[in-house]
Parts: structure tokens; sequence; C-alpha cells
């Protein structure tokens, strides 16, 4: 992904829905999925030179990884803070930068993991879980 | 209430009409894109200023029943393209925000 693409932004996240359907994963996973991934483009796309996506299918998971090729996050924890946001004006005048990007994909993954440095960039690693836990005992009943 | 009907009742223009027979359970009205994605539910409709392409995939996204533009607010054409291809419904308000959503609210929950 290229930063400021504001006009394929949007695309990755409907994307990977469609291969998470095309795969049988559940509504609500696929529905998580794609917050998560919308979120995270975002971040690429608004505050970073670019950066890449992965998708990761597992049978009792979904990971999304984005990595970007900085600035980085100079206070992970303040950034995780709903409402905080650095973002531009102009930004915020297309209805970004409203400081819940990250708030956002903390509620709709199981874990998130951000590392950051300053001056090289950001690795967030998003996991949902597939199966309740009662069911994780078990092998294979979900048959995706 | 189909989207059809309740475009009829509120005098909403399709701009996009992919799926004019979609449920509408209710409404959102907001302009910000995470509040939307937090918060909007399945099949409500999305009263908004914001006309930009990353419209149609918070609609998308979100399983919504559409978009409202208020106030007489019209997408460009690469907004109208990519809700066609993604399947989005686009409609339009010649009212404001608050009056639009105040006569859907009152169509939907009277």
């Amino acid at each position: 992904m290229v930063g400021l693409d504001l006009e394929r932004a949007g695309t990755v996240s409907t994307e990977v829905q469609r291969v998470l359907r095309r795969l049988g994963v559940e509504p609500e996973v696929v529905r998580r999925a794609g917050i998560v991934c919308f979120e995270g483009e975002m971040n690429i796309v608004l505050y970073t030179p670019g950066g890449r996506i992965i998708l990761l299918v597992y049978d009792d998971r979904v990971e999304l990884i984005f990595s970007d090729f900085g600035p980085g996050i100079p206070d992970v924890e303040l950034a995780r803070q709903p409402g905080y946001s650095t973002a531009p004006e102009w930004a915020r005048e297309m209805g970004f930068g409203s400081g819940m990007g990250i708030p956002n994909m903390e509620a709709n993954s199981d874990r998130l993991e951000i590392r950051s440095r300053v001056g090289e960039g950001t690795v967030i690693r998003a996991t949902i879980l597939r199966r309740k836990r009662e069911a994780a005992g078990g092998r294979g009943e979900t048959g995706a | 209430m189909k989207l059809r009907e309740v475009a009829e009742k509120l005098g909403l223009e399709f701009f996009v009409a992919a799926a004019p027979e979609a449920e509408v359970e209710g409404g959102y009205v907001s302009d910000l894109l995470s509040d939307v994605l937090a918060h909007a539910q399945p099949k409500q409709l999305w009263i908004t200023h914001q006309r930009h392409l990353n419209v149609v995939a918070v609609a998308k996204l979100r399983e919504l029943s559409g978009v409202v533009f208020a106030r007489g607010i019209r997408p460009g054409p690469e907004t109208l393209q990519r809700a066609k291809e993604e399947g989005v419904n686009l409609l339009g308000s010649k009212l404001d925000a608050f009056h639009t959503a105040g006569k859907l609210h009152r169509l939907l929950f009277p």
C-alpha cells in the first residue's frame, strides 16, 4: 500500500472480507476482520509513506499483520487511548482522525500487539479467534 | 421496511440503487468513519455529510442498508462508481441531517 492513496484505501478491507467469506470463515469473524483491517489500512494511508498488510487464516483464528515504513509511534499507550489523534486537519474534515482507530482495532480483535520504533516503523498484529473457548478442546467441528 | 419504501416516503433520491429491496431497521447519523464502524448496526441507514470514496467501504463493512447524503450533497463520480461495484445503496436528501433523521425516526418508530 502507498501512503496518502485515499482512492484505493478501503479496498483492502473489502477484499479481505471477500476472501474470508470465500474460505467459509464465520460471519462474525469476517465482520470483525473487516473493521480491524479498515482501521489499520487507514492508519497506513494517513500516517505513513506506505506499508503492507498480511492476512493469515488458521483453523482457530484469523491474523492481520500491518507493517509500515515509518514514522513510528512515540507513545503507543497514548495512541491506544480513545480520542487521542495526531491527524492533520484535512483528514479530520474527511471524518478520519477521531482517535477511535486503534480502540476500534482492539474492540474487534481478541489480541492486539503493537510494536513501534520511531524513525523505523510500526508492526501491528491483530488476532481474531474463530472458536468459542468451550469448543477449543475439540478439533475440526467448524470444518472450515 | 424496505429501502425503496423509505425513499418514497422521505422523498429521497436514489443515486445508486444497488439493492433497493434492502431492509431498513434504523438509522445512524455521523460524519466520523470510526464512529460509524464502532457503533452503527447492520441494516441501518447512515445519514452523513461525507461524500468521499471511503464512505462506501464503511457502509459495506458495517452492512448498512444504505447511505443518505444530507442537505442536497451529491457524491462525485468515483464514489458512485465504487458504490455500484460494491453494491452499496446511495441516496440523497434535500433536508438537513436533523430533519432527515427526524422523519426517518417517525417513519420507522411511529
